[in-house]
């Protein structure tokens, strides 16, 4: 147990690709966290795909032991979050568990969307919060126009912001000072009843589920029987430990204090984030706070390519869910596709993510169907129905009403891109709350239907910003919205797994692109196939993919026969990777690649 | 083929042969002798063929090597006979006439012939000057059918196909041939880089009325590894489109059906009664044995229904080196196959000719049941749309699906 008044708990929020992983490391190699040997890049970004991606999925936590330069020795606890949108809300858990934060803005680029909301997410968790400037060492550095894009922007007073170079070192012992000096203790009593915050939980495969606490009263140790107040659960603690960021043990841990406790807890679904963990004995009166659980945002079917892989997906999901308890996963069967999952997610990148996974941990090849969000769907009766997949939308004599999501976007853009990013929102049905300038840099708020996000928005703004805009968003609201159900017809038969719910206003023209995307996709047949987007009986849109002509071969003798006979075997394989829709074979790459459309 | 010999012929080991027995003892032969090489390689062409000097393509010693590589085959198939027997290549026009001739006597003495009527014995011939002066003593070496290079009647086409003759030459070889051989072939290619199909209509109607009982004629195929294949990936060949390639396939089947020779392959037409019959041997799944580098084989297995495939080393040195240290079969590849791909096997080849196959013929020859390898309910769809025509037990192509063979076949084949 540490002394808490030497004890500074702090969480590290930046945009993507600001430096935030770099900074982490550099601080974890000053404190002596890892031995040379044992450093690497990203350390704490442990999943493979995170590291490719330079991304960070999972908040992760170390505890730093740090001698100021007054003599002292502190113990810090970093939380590193992620800074994409989809995972904001590991980001708000990581900042309910510390007095503070560093600010870290990339000195080059200044301010993102992502850096905006992780302050304002900082600033609602009561968070002192220290402006780090970043990449100072890059030509392109320039410290005094993002400071004064800081006050700007933000709020934020960046008069005293650390200049860093994560890369370099440079000033990263600077930034450890100020932690101590800048950010406040945590406030707790070890005399009261244990009272801890369940921050995260995950599945490992020696010591079964580790819970990541913060202690606010009282203590944790090893033996305790402790209840989970959420669920009444009660458990006998097997260990307690930190992290360095080696798992270590230790004796207990107190007020202040962020560690992690074993109790032979089967599944990661027997634990509630946010759940206050007390003692069974002594239990506190009143349960912290907690958070808001989080709630699926973007759905899509997943199914098998081989059908023979159903059972294969499903035990993936499972073990997948076991470390990543916010996707869902049920039963979903296609006429189209056979047996498959209907999966929830936080958002897009979410669902990417899980999709590379089961692709490579777990060897699965998927189709995956159009993403949906969540409707709701007023029917004539005065029920309201949650509907998150087009197949499942009642018949429209028994709707009265749809509602659907609507979110709030902040996008900032460079000037001589901000006509092409309005022109877009403006297509997306969005509707301009805001339009301020920083510098040459515009800041744009937009509300905008969730459906119009989900499907090929990131990839437009980026095309059309040629990859400068940043972008975030947050849930605002259920509106009123004209909604149709367009069908895709290949040769006639409507395909379920194609088909999504658009705004009347929209459904022409993605109609159009759908069709279109198609065509390209689909090989040419015996006959010729028409495609056809279509809302009730009325077609919007149709392309035709022509009939072969010819496909054969002009000279074929007896040398021939093994030749011949391999080009069949190849032609079989690929239809393999095919579903037949009648008499029409549509690759699997055509439900993904319909999906991401690009430039129309 | 097994791992072990696939191992082997990695190593440039040469295959096993089977163990004596293995083969049927008495198979009726079409055989297959293959002359590798050429004075020039044409850009189009990926055959077994290599570019070497007169004295390295002399008599001596392939005559031994082709000698010995026969004796060879003659002891794994003691009881056979022979049916026909084609000179393929390569340029067997440069094979000296006296070893045709020995090669010829000593096929027809290890295996006869299988009934008393001349077999067709035939060679391909390139219609230069140099080549039609050999054509009377390839004829009294035996050979009794010629089949003409002759590719196009448009100058700058063959020296866009990198031909060694011009028009006049080939149509003067043309003369000499039919002077000495009453059965000649010509064949032609179309769908040439900026060729119509106006122009090629009015070149095949002249070929056809050249008055030869066969012709042949191919659509230009760009094959891997060919200089065409270069040019091609370089954007530097002016292919016909695929309409216009499909229009020259059905104009090709059409004029020559009007000209009394209609279609009996894919690409080949003929008289009625002067299809060669050499080839049929191939398309109807009968035996054959290759003689010579890089030559193939397909022979039935002692038990019913099993058949073998050969394939032989294709360096003409390091056949002939490996028939020199006592592996005169001098084989890359041997491949067994089973009754099932046997009959895919008949099926693929079977459905290039106008007569098509007969399915319950198929089930009796291979011992098994033909719906293991054909679907029968695709047939039906595709003979409803046109493609196939399933009458008096028979399945062959009709209408465009001469043009969609390729398809066809992996829509039906299991």
């Amino acid at each position: 147990m540490t002394e808490i008044s030497r004890i500074r708990n702090f969480a590290i929020i930046a945009h993507i690709d600001h430096g935030k992983s770099t900074l982490a490391d550099r601080l974890i190699q000053i404190c002596e966290g890892l031995s040379e040997r044992e450093m690497r890049e990203q350390v704490l970004d442990s999943m493979e795909i995170e590291r490719e991606r330079g991304i960070t999925i999972k908040a992760q936590t170390v505890r730093l032991e740090y001698r100021a330069r007054d003599g002292e020795t502190w113990v810090l606890n970093l939380m590193d979050t992620p800074g994409h949108v989809d995972f904001s809300y590991e980001v708000s858990r990581s900042l309910a568990a510390c007095e503070g934060s560093l600010l870290i803005v990339d000195a080059s680029q200044g301010v993102e969307a992502q850096t905006l909301a992780n302050v304002y997410q900082a600033l609602e968790a009561d968070h002192e919060i220290i402006p780090v400037l970043n990449k100072i060492d890059l030509p392109a550095a320039e410290p005094e126009r993002v400071k004064r894009q800081i006050e700007d922007v933000i709020g934020l007073d960046a008069s005293d912001a650390i200049c860093v170079s994560a890369k370099t070192g440079e000033g990263v012992e600077d930034v450890l000072e100020a932690i101590i000096h800048r950010l406040p203790p945590p406030a707790g009593d070890a005399a009261a009843p244990t009272r801890a915050l369940l921050v995260d939980s995950w599945y490992d495969a020696y010591l079964g589920v580790i819970v990541l606490v913060r202690v606010i009263d009282g203590r944790l140790k090893k033996g305790q029987t402790i209840r989970m107040m959420a669920t009444g659960a009660e458990y006998e603690i097997d260990e307690v430990g930190v992290f360095t960021p080696k798992k270590m043990p230790v004796a207990s841990l107190g007020p202040g204090e962020i560690g992690f406790i074993t109790a032979g807890i089967k599944e990661v679904a027997d634990t509630r984030v946010g759940d206050t963990i007390t003692d069974a004995r002594r239990p506190c009166t009143k349960p912290l706070p907690g958070f808001r659980p989080t709630r699926s945002v973007v759905f899509c079917g997943l199914f098998p390519a081989d059908a023979a892989d159903y059972e294969h997906l499903r035990e993936s999901l499972a073990k997948l869910r076991l470390n990543d308890a916010s996707f869902e996963f049920e039963p979903e069967t296609s006429a189209a596709l056979g047996f498959g999952f209907r999966c929830g997610f936080l958002g897009m990148l979410h669902l990417e993510i899980v999709q590379e996974r089961l692709r490579r941990e777990f060897g699965l090849e998927l189709i995956t169907t159009s993403p949906s969000v969540v409707y709701r769907v007023h029917l004539t009766d005065g029920t309201v129905k949650e509907i998150h997949n087009p197949a499942d939308m009642p018949d429209p004599v028994r709707i009265a009403k749809i509602e659907e999501p609507w979110i709030e976007a902040t996008i900032l853009v460079p000037d001589e891109f901000l006509g092409a990013v309005l022109k877009l929102c403006e297509e997306r049905r969005g509707i301009q709350k805001d339009l301020t300038y920083a510098g040459s840099r515009a800041m744009l708020v937009y509300e905008l239907p969730l459906n119009e996000v989900v499907y090929d928005f990131y990839d437009r703004l980026k095309s059309v910003s040629r990859g400068y805009a940043s972008f975030d968003y947050q849930m605002a609201d259920y509106r009123e919205g004209d909604l149709v159900r367009m069908t895709i017809l290949i040769n006639g038969e409507p395909v379920d797994a194609l088909s999504v719910l658009v705004h009347r206003s929209q459904a022409e023209r993605r109609g159009r692109m759908l069709v279109k995307r198609l065509k390209e996709l689909i090989p040419r047949h015996l006959f010729k196939i028409p495609i056809q987007a279509a809302i009730g009986g009325k077609i919007i849109a149709r392309e035709t993919i022509p009939a072969l002509r010819k496909d054969v071969t002009a000279k074929c003798y007896g040398g021939d026969v093994s030749r011949k006979r391999k080009l069949l075997e190849k032609q079989k394989a690929g239809k393999k990777r095919m579903r037949a829709f009648g008499k029409v074979d549509v690759p699997h790459d055509a439900f993904i690649a319909a999906l991401k459309m690009g430039d129309e | 083929m097994t791992t072990v010999e696939r191992a082997g012929s990695r190593q440039g080991l040469p295959a096993a042969p089977p163990v004596p027995g293995t083969l049927k003892a008495d198979p009726v032969l079409a055989v297959y002798v293959h002359w590798p090489f050429c004075l020039h390689k044409c850009p189009y062409c990926d055959f077994n063929s290599h570019v070497r000097s007169a004295a390295e393509r002399g008599h001596d010693p392939w005559s031994e090597h082709y000698l010995a590589s026969l004796a060879a085959w003659a002891r794994q198939l003691p009881a056979a006979r022979t049916a026909t027997i084609f000179f393929g290549g390569g340029t067997p026009s440069l094979m000296p006439p006296e070893l045709v001739s020995q090669v010829i006597m000593r096929i027809l003495e290890i295996w006869p012939p299988v009934d008393d009527a001349p077999i067709e014995i035939t060679l391909e011939a390139n219609p230069t000057s140099v080549e039609a002066a050999r054509l009377a003593d390839l004829r009294a070496a035996g050979v009794n059918r010629v089949s003409l290079g002759l590719q196009a009647l448009d100058d700058a086409a063959l020296a866009v196909l990198g031909r060694q003759h011009s028009v006049a030459e080939g149509l003067a070889a043309l003369e000499e041939a039919q002077r000495h051989f009453a059965r000649v072939n010509l064949d032609l290619i179309h769908s040439r880089p900026g060729q119509t199909p106006e122009a090629w209509a009015a070149e095949w109607s002249r070929a056809l009325a050249l008055g030869t009982e066969h012709l042949s004629g191919y659509q230009l195929t760009i094959e891997p590894g060919t200089r065409f294949a270069t040019l091609h990936r370089m954007h530097r060949l002016d292919l016909p489109d695929e309409t216009a390639a499909a229009d020259m396939l059905l104009l090709t089947r059409q004029l020559a059906a009007a000209a009394g020779r209609p279609a009996y392959e894919v690409s080949n037409f003929a008289r009625p009664g002067a299809e060669c019959r050499h080839n049929l041997a191939y398309w109807r799944h009968q035996p054959w044995v290759g003689i010579g580098p890089g030559a193939h084989g397909r022979l039935p297995g002692a038990s019913p229904g099993e058949w073998y495939g050969f394939a032989a080393i294709r360096r003409p040195e390091e056949w002939a080196a490996a028939v020199r240290s006592g592996k005169p079969l001098a084989l890359a590849e041997v491949e067994p196959v089973d009754p099932d791909q046997a009959m895919r096997d008949a099926l693929m080849m079977g459905l290039r000719l106008a007569e098509g196959v007969d399915p319950s013929e198929l089930a009796r020859r291979f011992g098994r049941n033909t719906d293991t390898v054909i679907d029968f309910v695709r047939a039906r769809d595709l003979a409803e749309a046109g493609y196939l025509r399933v009458a008096q037990g028979r399945i062959r192509p009709a209408g465009d699906g001469w043009l969609l063979l390729d398809r066809i076949l992996a829509e039906i084949l299991r």
